[in-house]
């Protein structure tokens, strides 16, 4: 009775992780000197792909975009990987939400 | 020096609001200055803590360690302000009928003053480590703008507090028969967008890949990066682009608060809603 439920919970766990685990694109930007480089990087159009972020700075960024919906802190030196959603093709803005007047960029979805 | 206080103001009005909230709510309910209080140090704490460990926890979970951990505040969030809600409708109106002589309530009403101090204290945290984050990014790198950016941070942080010091005097205007209506209703609103922001951590973490489009765009009227966007965004959850997912899971939960708070109600003659 407990297996056949921790199974299940399992079976639904795994359902639920299977699209992250999939075969997919992904697109590399890094963070130096509060620049994104590719600052106009490319990216497949409609399938899921994941974005990683690598910030080279010394201080703290939010990779922040409203269009394609995420918002993460990198920390110093650190790297984070965000899943995006299939998307139609087009120009889509992200930038450093600390330091926004100087760190933007575009995604190219093509 | 304006974009720190920009981003700073931000930050501390989606805590502040809260805070306000849950202080109006609690309004005349004795020792509420040390739940409230004990919440928002615990906060504090907190949003250092994970400031601290902000890289580590980015890897945590293969990853997604983040957004799990946001998802979870943000769940535990929501769970706390039905609970309150619930509790509130059925055992609020003897509290709010004499609020003055509340005597026993207020034992049994500490059980919901919790509630609401782990609400202060998973808001505090979730803005509080960004804004330590920020700041610390700017002590940490001592160029020529430091005064001035840290200056700004400063009085956004004095900003924020007013206008959620605003927020809270605005409820508490209301007159107290009228003032549990207002809050029921508010926290309803509070923990749908909760829910509905929960929604995006998972969907950016790759756990929920239905519903994914974007169902309008209203950024060209109300952007939710805009001072009223964000005010809007903490108190009825708005988004400019929701995606269908968040708005689903925002009418469910609206819905189900809604539901459950009236059956928890004691059953009275029909006069006043």
């Amino acid at each position: 009775m407990k297996t056949a439920r921790i199974s299940a919970i399992l079976a639904l766990a795994s359902l639920f992780a299977a699209p992250a685990l999939a075969q997919q694109a992904t697109v590399h930007i890094t963070i130096k000197d509060h620049k994104f480089s590719p600052s106009e990087p490319h990216a497949p159009a409609n399938q899921p792909f994941a974005i990683v972020v690598k910030n080279l700075d010394s201080t703290a960024s939010e990779f922040e975009s409203k269009t394609l919906r995420v918002e993460k802190v990198v920390a110093p030196g650190g790297e984070i990987t965000m899943q995006i959603r299939p998307l139609n093709p087009g120009r889509y803005h992200f930038f450093d939400d600390f330091h926004q007047d100087t760190t933007d960029g575009d995604l190219i979805v093509e | 020096m304006l974009g720190a206080l920009i981003i700073v103001f931000r930050e501390v009005i989606e805590a502040g609001l809260i805070v306000g909230i849950v202080l109006a709510v609690t309004q005349g309910v004795p020792g509420r200055g040390a739940y409230v209080g004990g919440g928002l140090v615990a906060g504090l704490l907190g949003a250092a803590l994970v400031a601290a460990f902000a890289g580590a926890l980015a890897d945590a979970f293969s990853g997604v360690g983040e957004e799990v951990f946001n998802a979870g505040v943000l769940a535990l969030a929501v769970v706390m302000l039905a609970w309150h809600n619930i509790w509130m409708a059925s055992h609020g109106r003897e509290m709010a009928a004499n609020l003055r002589q509340v005597g026993q309530a207020v034992a049994e009403g500490s059980k919901s003053m919790t509630a609401l101090a782990i609400v202060v204290a998973v808001a505090v945290l979730r803005e509080g480590s960004e804004v330590v984050l920020f700041l610390y990014g700017i002590a940490a790198s001592g160029t020529a703008g430091f005064k001035d950016l840290l200056i700004g941070g400063m009085f956004g942080l004095a900003l924020g507090c007013a206008l959620s010091l605003l927020m809270f005097y605005g409820l508490v205007a209301i007159p107290v028969r009228y003032l549990f209506a207002v809050t029921t209703t508010l926290i309803t609103f509070l923990a749908a967008g909760m829910a509905a922001q929960c929604v995006v951590f998972l969907q950016q973490a790759g756990f929920v890949t239905a519903l994914s489009g974007t169902l309008w765009d209203t950024s060209a009227i109300l952007p939710d990066d805009s001072i009223p966007g964000r005010v809007a965004h903490v108190l009825f959850g708005y988004v400019d682009q929701p995606s269908g997912a968040q708005a689903l899971v925002y009418v469910l939960a609206l819905a189900a608060i809604f539901v459950a708070t009236r059956m928890a109600a004691p059953v009275q003659k029909p006069s006043v809603a």
